[in-house]
């Protein structure tokens, strides 16, 4: 009997809900596997990481704070991928916002000031957008790959956080770890429960996911960059201008990302020091694709990309299994989405032996 | 003298694992395939070979590892993007973030001590002659190993008819299928090449330029071969000059760091990135050289009409 891979007269539309959940049931399939491999007991194993991590309240508040910097990145880079505009590095721009929101709720004049957390937002917002808007110039105007140059300036971006808090934003009481003072309390959002880490910048995220619906679903701006994705030779045609799909889309992601970066400082961390993200503006790109570019589908994708952090961190503590798990993870779960979108659009057909 | 053939040697150094990258993705590429992952490859091959030197496998044997651990993850993405017709952007990102954790997941047994690096070899006689012996024939293996694969790769793009087949399918594989070539099989083939160089690149990091586990040690190499390639205009030659040039700058800004300069050591770092970009812009401006030898086909899904 002989299979034959061949295109399906429409896509499937079936297959578009069940190829994130064929995918999800690979991934944890090929991590048992290798659980196994390595000597651990798999059942066990793939209970530390995908339900220990959410089976308290403190582990649902944890997810809930990893969500949200994922969900609001990967909906601002989402605008950007679906005009082929390629953001990747939303990890640079949230290092930035950190840095901006961070300088100005250590050095406002006032520091119980209630204008002071509008500030940082306002600051991380900004130094982000500004970060992207780099690249975003060089691509509209000067025609320069804004791939590269994104990642690109994620390691300037690293190296200029190492600076500053190595040398002058170190905090001269620290006992000379590479980190900034704490933020006053005014320059910190407010837990919903002091015996939870989760805050009210989740709030933020909320508003996000409305935003970039509204935009993708309901804006002739969101319509006008799908079509400079889809099909740029219609797009120019009609007058689209391929330049500010170029400028919406980096900044859109500039922003979250900066955003995102502002939250973490004035939320879990507190401070600065050289690393404040486990690569959050990595994963949002996964994020982004497994949610397939749309806001419902980012939410659900923040939320399982936030349990394998979780699960990773939960593997490394109870059963001493290295956190890089988590990396793998997200790379395998990322090609089995990727490979079974294929099934969308194909499908395998019987045909007799002498066909 | 003795600095300026530190520096000499220490650019031809620097530069050799950058030319395994960028020319295996310029065969990619000439394909008219787009591996962003060259990164995760690296990383892959670089803890392949150094736990082969760990355990006590020979040299030789330690960078093959690594050559063909970059080629196995290759694969991965072979597989999604020329089998099933994946956005190849994505596919190339999911392998980079996979190698980084693979190659993590692998090097936490490794360590943090240093191995016995890749022997050079003093060439006899010729590494005696005064200045021109320790500037030219005292390098390691590869670093020779590296020039010659650019000569390989310009005669096999340039005067083979293989290599003339591979750069028609990258131009159009429609009109290729149609003549009657394997348009998949010769990319499958391009990607695994891909693979292979960047694993050999990884693995001259870790068991010969560091020689030591750290994690992401690639630190972006990966990335600065993938814009080689755009800055040579797919052309060897210039994938050449272009190692040499980013190999330099890492060393002088190593040389910078080593002699004290007023300086913060951080922003010395960014420079080799600074770099990337401003060449970049710079090569982007010349839109005809690029749209010359720019593979018409890159980076978009094939599949032969049956």
């Amino acid at each position: 009997m002989l299979y034959r891979i061949e295109q399906r007269p429409e896509p499937s539309a079936s297959m578009r809900i069940a190829a994130p959940i064929i995918a999800t049931a690979l991934t944890i399939a090929v991590g048992s596997a290798m659980f196994a491999g390595l000597g651990y007991d798999p059942v066990s194993t793939l209970q530390a990481f995908f339900i220990t991590p959410i089976s308290s309240l403190n582990g649902l508040s944890e997810l809930l704070l990893k969500a949200s910097p994922l969900i609001l990145i990967a909906c601002g880079l989402a605008v950007g991928f679906r005009a082929n505009v390629w953001n990747i590095g939303a990890e640079g721009q949230l290092i930035i916002g950190a840095i901006a929101a961070c300088g100005v709720g250590l050095f406002y004049p006032n520091p119980e000031s209630p204008i002071l957390l509008p500030l940082m937002f306002v600051a991380g917002a900004a130094a982000g957008m500004a970060w992207a808007a780099i690249p975003a110039f060089l691509r509209a105007r000067l025609n320069t790959n804004e791939i590269l140059v994104t990642l690109m300036m994620t390691y300037i971006a690293t190296l200029f956080l190492s600076w500053l808090v190595h040398g002058p934003w170190r905090d001269p009481a620290g006992f000379n770890y590479p980190q900034t003072a704490l933020l006053p309390a005014a320059a910190m959002f407010e837990p919903f429960d002091y015996a939870y880490r989760v805050n009210s910048s989740v709030f933020i995220t909320v508003v996000a996911v409305v935003l970039m619906w509204l935009f993708t679903d309901r804006s002739f701006l969101g319509y006008k960059m799908k079509v400079s994705g889809a099909a740029p030779h219609a797009a120019r045609y009609a007058g689209f201008r391929e330049s500010s799909a170029v400028w919406t889309g980096l900044l859109a992601g500039g922003a979250a990302a900066g955003i995102a970066g502002m939250a973490e400082v004035a939320g879990p961390l507190g401070q600065l020091s050289p690393q404040i993200s486990p690569g959050y503006g990595f994963a949002a790109i996964i994020v982004a694709f497994i949610g397939r570019l749309n806001a419902f589908g980012i939410v659900l994708g923040g939320l399982l990309m936030s349990l394998l952090f979780l699960g990773g961190e939960t593997v490394q503590m109870n059963l001493g299994l290295s956190s890089s798990l988590t990396r793998i993870f997200q790379g395998i779960l990322l090609f089995f989405l990727l490979a079974t979108d294929f099934f969308i659009f194909y499908r395998f057909r019987r045909v007799p032996e002498h066909a | 003298m003795d600095l300026f053939i530190a520096i000499f040697t220490g650019t031809a150094i620097a530069a050799t694992p950058l030319i395994f990258a960028a020319l295996g993705e310029l065969v990619v590429e000439k394909s008219g395939v787009l591996n962003l992952g060259i990164e995760g490859m690296m990383l892959v091959g670089a803890a392949a070979a150094f736990w082969a030197v760990i355990a006590g496998l020979p040299m030789p044997v330690a960078i093959l590892a690594g050559a063909l651990a970059g080629a196995a993850a290759s694969l991965l993405f072979g597989v999604l993007a020329l089998t099933f017709l994946t956005n190849q952007y994505a596919a190339g990102l999911a392998l980079a973030i996979f190698g980084s954790g693979v190659s993590a997941f692998l090097g936490r047994g490794f360590g943090s001590a240093p191995i016995d690096a890749l022997k050079r070899i003093h060439i006899p006689l010729l590494s005696d002659i005064p200045v021109i012996g320790p500037m030219f024939f005292r390098f390691d293996p590869m670093v020779y190993f590296a020039i010659l694969m650019f000569f390989v790769i310009s005669w096999f793009l340039y005067r083979t008819k293989s290599g003339l087949i591979l750069r028609t399918i990258g131009e159009s594989p429609e009109t290729s299928h149609a003549i009657g070539y394997p348009v998949i099989r010769i990319r499958y083939l391009a990607v695994l090449f891909g693979g292979l160089m960047a694993g050999l690149a990884g693995a001259y990091l870790s068991v010969a330029y560091t020689p030591l586990w750290v994690e992401n040690m690639t630190a972006g190499k990966g990335w600065i071969s993938l814009a080689l390639v755009v800055f040579a205009t797919w052309r060897p030659l210039r994938i050449l000059l272009g190692a040499w040039l980013f190999g330099g700058m890492t060393i002088l800004q190593l040389q910078g760091q080593a002699l004290g300069l007023a300086v913060p050591s951080e922003l010395l770092s960014a420079l080799p990135y600074l770099a990337t970009i401003i060449v970049l812009v710079i090569i982007s401006q010349n839109r005809q050289t690029l749209s010359l030898h720019f593979p018409a086909s890159l980076a978009k899904p094939f599949r032969p009409a049956t």
